[in-house]
């Protein structure tokens, strides 16, 4: 039974090493990559099967519920869209093409193993697994920006990870115990009893621990890793970055404060208070510091620092309406990035530059990906019909229904000026003039994550009721419906 | 289940858009006559829905469709119109199907071009015809990026700065509009965004002056109002000829019905409350964007400060009937949405047949061109007459109809409103002598008149500015009947603030 619940994960893992096998034995390429994105049906049919059940096994580690049955499908999206990106992306690799795809895909697994489980050290071990993984993966190219790229990834989120565990050391010696629901139980008990006693371990604890996942999200002021690296890593990573890994560290955000932390009243720690600041501030650096940018790459990134505030705003709604929130924002922008870095991967491999003013007029030079393009930045800057505009929306209700208008504020203004920077790679497409009339090709693998990733934000967007059903599903695990 | 009549209007240019998508590149003349024909499907089929509308029944909410969108937040697909927003959905697709005539000649990208003008058309139907606060709002931001493509591609002199200062302005009105309309949610505890149930109940909250600010920034910027009308000088002259006839023609107007509809029709007693400061900002606009008027070299940039003036007398009207409860104010207001959409889309089709044919927009420049284009001159000195509010046609009815029900209340403003029609004339015949009439000019002799394609649509708008001024029943029956119910909840916050 224990097994059987760790069967996605078990099963990825056992994906991961195959590839590396295939790639040993056999010098076709391509076959590898099959492999690996196929092969990708495996855990999601295992995670699909799983739908539903509610139960937890190794000592209450690993965690199965639909919060975590949502962000592992989440994951295994981004992970199938990168592999599609990635196959004409990785002859650059070469000879190294079956240890990127075991890598994505170990990667992966380290994510929906922090999005399974309720106990400390699983998620230190899980986040460390799919870190590390992301640090190999940012210097995979090997040239200066790349290696650089990694090594701060790697220092960086070393110290981050390092005071992240000291912070959960702090949690675990005030408590006395690492599995969530325990703490917040202890909690509970001990500040009924004794108010003042443990309380500054808690918020030591707490602060250490914003500032190790803070780092995962990227979240103002531990976001100065964020532009280096999504600039240096390989493109199809630098998607599988933003997406995946923000992800990722919100899922395990999400989980630790409002499962252990959050579960009476008064709060031991004003978290959601401390969320609402960085989310603005988060939101507001994110964005100007974009406006300032040439390379798409790098905007992107600040850009994705600027989103992650938006989601923190439903962080700090401290309701279920907000968690649910950030949980379709999360959806929806997977689909967006990795539509976006997918049209970045094909246009910029053939310009051999990432300057948003070399995209001029590329919507002559090739339609399809200007288009979805287009549409993924209409998305990210929030306007209809797309997945970004009913996100935003919900994000913001939910905050406007606690009570935090002046959070919103700050959030629809953040909207309005994210709209220039993005507009401007769309004026550069569609109103600039070509440097050349020459068509730029796209593999088939790339047209195939261009559509799914097209179709996504769209269907998201049009039909928001079911997913906004599935976020609510996974948030009302953590916090139930009053 | 009734026939979803206005889905129907909003699908249309969207297949056509579609449609248009699959034409092979090199076939113009088929994405020309696509696109004529799903405009002109759409304004035959809003003509029967107008002749079908219950004219006795101006206030009930018609032709409606209600379907759940996003239940867990209260939002619905909920889409009807009643007397006030009739009228425009016809102004909307009769300008729509004009504007792909007057766009007869382009020739760069020209199948970008129809697919955006269609969705554009879909975008502004949705916004007259939408009843739930979200899904307003989702159409009224539907619009933005097909018109920045717009003027941004095939627009004239500094069409990306026009393009993206239209953009920044409209957005960040939104970005306003979006929460007070949260905030309108949550204090009004019925956890909906119904228009109809929002309207119903009473709002009381401390913070509906704020609210009521928050939502009128972003139709204070569309109408616009001074001073935030900045933006509309440029995207109008920069604005490819038909792209201007919708803007001014169309989506000046979303403003106006916006302000009835969501900030009088919800907020009563704030609309009550700030009526005193919108007559003074609509005074002024009025004198402002006329006296501007006078001083223009550029005839494209004149036509669009009257505009500024024109819109004016919708918010004058507006304000006159809130504090008035003036049914005559409410519907001098509409009518002039109506009537001054024809009359300045016919000026903006004008100006872009004299300036397809001289090249040139300055007015110092062009003389005597009445030799030469005679029913062009016609219809020209027709429409301006028809602007300065001559009577025999439309314009003079609304502004007729404003001051009646705004004098009342708001007599020493009235009277400048009144006195701007002097500069109104004063600009618009001395451009018209200036340009059409004079001693002909060697070097337009060689101009060529009206087309076939190019009459049409100047005809229908004259002929639709003289019928609605001669019998001007035709809308304002229609459009007086909506107003009662908005003005009895008017009346009783009215005797709650005093």
């Amino acid at each position: 039974m224990d097994l059987y619940l760790l069967g996605p994960e078990l099963s990825l893992i056992g994906l991961a090493v195959l590839v590396i096998l295939l790639d040993l034995a056999t010098k076709n390429k391509n076959a590898v990559a099959a492999l690996a994105g196929v092969g990708l049906v495996i855990p999601a049919a295992w995670t699909i099967a799983l739908l539903g059940q509610h139960g937890s096994s190794f000592y209450g580690a690993l965690v199965v519920d639909s919060y975590s049955i949502f962000f592992k499908l989440i994951f295994l999206s981004a992970a199938a869209l990168v592999i599609l990106t990635s196959v004409q992306y990785s002859k650059r690799f070469a000879p190294y093409q079956g240890e990127y795809y075991g890598v994505i895909l170990m990667a992966t697994a380290g994510m929906m193993l922090m999005a399974s489980t309720q106990e400390l050290i699983a998620i230190y071990i899980s986040l460390e697994l799919a870190s590390i993984s992301l640090y190999v993966l940012a210097s995979f190219l090997r040239d200066a920006k790349s290696s650089e790229a990694g090594i701060k990834y790697l220092l960086l989120g070393a110290v981050s990870s390092a005071i992240l565990l000291y912070g959960m050391a702090l949690l675990y010696g005030a408590t006395g115990s690492t599995q969530l629901n325990e703490i917040a139980q202890v909690l509970q008990d001990s500040l009924q009893r004794d108010p003042g006693g443990i309380l500054p371990a808690i918020l030591l604890g707490t602060v250490f621990m914003v500032g190790g996942f803070g780092f995962k999200i990227a979240a103002v002021p531990f976001q100065m890793w964020a532009p280096d690296v999504y600039e240096g890593a390989p493109t199809p990573i630098t998607g599988f970055l933003t997406a995946a890994s923000k992800a990722a560290g919100f899922a395990v955000i999400l989980r630790v404060f409002f499962v252990a932390l959050g579960n009476h009243y008064p709060l031991p720690v004003d978290w959601p208070a401390l969320f609402a600041v960085l989310s603005a501030l988060t939101m507001t650096v994110g964005n100007l510091a974009a406006m300032a940018q040439t390379n798409i790459k790098r905007m992107l990134a600040y850009s994705s620092i600027a989103h992650a505030g938006f989601m923190l705003v439903g962080v700090a709604a401290f309701s279920t309406q907000g968690i649910g929130g950030v949980a379709y924002y999360l959806l929806g922008y997977t689909f967006t990035t990795m539509g976006a870095f997918a049209a970045i991967v094909a246009i910029s491999e053939r310009l051999g530059s990432d300057q948003i003013a070399d995209y001029s007029g590329m919507a002559r030079r090739a339609p399809l990906l200007a288009f979805v393009l287009a549409v993924c930045l209409v998305s990210l800057i929030g306007l209809p019909p797309t997945a970004g505009f009913v996100a935003k929306i919900y994000v913001f209700w939910a905050a406007l229904n606690q009570g935090l208008l002046w959070l919103v504020i700050f959030g629809v203004l953040n909207s309005v000026v994210s709209a220039y920077y993005y507009l401007r790679v769309v004026r550069a497409m569609y109103l600039g003039a070509p440097a050349s009339e020459e068509r730029l090709p796209a593999s088939k693998p790339l047209i195939a994550a261009l559509a799914i990733a097209l179709v996504g934000v769209l269907a998201i967007g049009l039909f928001p009721q079911p997913w906004l059903d599935f976020g609510t599903g996974a948030a009302v695990v953590l916090i139930p419906l009053p | 289940m009734s026939v979803p009549y206005l889905s129907i209007l909003l699908a249309i240019p969207i297949l056509g858009a579609i449609v248009i998508a699959f034409i092979p590149k090199g076939n113009l003349g088929g994405v020309r006559a696509t696109a004529a024909f799903f405009t002109l499907l759409d304004l035959v089929i809003s003509l029967g829905l107008f002749l079908s509308f219950n004219v006795s029944q101006g206030a009930t909410l018609q032709f409606m469709e209600r379907v759940p969108w996003i239940p867990q937040l209260g939002i619905q697909y909920l889409l009807a119109v009643d007397g006030l927003s009739m009228p425009l959905v016809i102004l909307t697709t009769m300008l729509s199907f004009l504007s792909v005539l007057v766009s007869w000649h382009i020739d760069l990208r020209v199948k970008e071009y129809f697919i955006l003008l269609l969705i554009l058309e879909t975008g502004i139907l949705g916004v007259f015809t939408a009843l739930d606060l979200l899904l307003f709002f989702l159409f009224w931001e539907v619009e933005l990026l097909p018109m920045y493509l717009l003027i941004g591609i095939w627009g004239s002199g500094r069409r990306e700065y026009s393009a993206m200062k239209f953009l920044i302005y409209t957005v960040f009105g939104s970005a306003f509009m979006l929460v007070g309309i949260l905030w309108l949610y949550r204090d009004s505890g019925l956890q909906t965004f119904d228009m109809t149930v929002l309207g119903q109940a009473h709002i009381a909250s401390q913070f509906s002056a704020i609210i009521f600010a928050l939502i009128f920034m972003a139709f204070a910027i569309k109408l616009p109002i001074w001073p935030l009308h900045t933006w509309l000088p440029d995207a109008h002259t920069d604005a490819p000829t038909a792209v201007s006839v919708m803007l001014a023609g169309v989506l000046l107007k979303m403003g106006g019905y916006a302000m009835i509809r969501i900030n009088v029709n919800l907020l009563p007693e704030a609309a009550a409350y700030f009526a005193p400061v919108l007559v003074t900002f609509a005074v002024i606009s009025i004198l402002y964007g006329a006296c501007v008027c006078m001083v223009q070299k550029d005839l494209k940039r004149l036509v669009a400060y009257s505009s500024v003036s024109h819109m004016g007398y919708v918010l004058l009207g507006i304000a006159g009937g809130i504090t008035g409860l003036s049914l005559v104010g409410f519907t001098g207001a509409s009518l002039q949405m109506f009537t001054h959409g024809t009359i300045t889309g016919l000026l903006f089709a004008l100006v872009g047949l004299v300036y397809n044919r001289t090249h040139t927009r300055e007015i110092s420049q062009m003389t005597g061109l009445a030799h030469r284009m005679p029913l062009i001159a016609i219809i020209f000195t027709m429409a301006g007459l028809a602007s300065l509010g001559l009577p025999g046609m439309s314009g003079f009815v609304a502004e007729f109809l404003v001051f009646l029900g705004t004098f009342p209340a708001w007599p020493w403003h009235t009277v400048l409103a009144v006195f701007a029609i002097v500069i109104t004339a004063g600009y618009l015949l001395w451009t018209l002598q200036r340009i059409l009439f004079g001693p002909a000019d060697e070097r337009w002799a060689h101009l060529k008149d009206a087309s076939f394609v190019d009459a049409v649509p100047i005809v229908v708008l004259i002929a639709v500015i003289i019928l609605v001024g001669v019998y001007p029943a035709v809308v304002t029956t229609m459009i007086q009947g909506a107003f009662p119910p908005i003005l009895d909840r008017l009346g009783a916050a009215v005797a709650l603030l005093h």
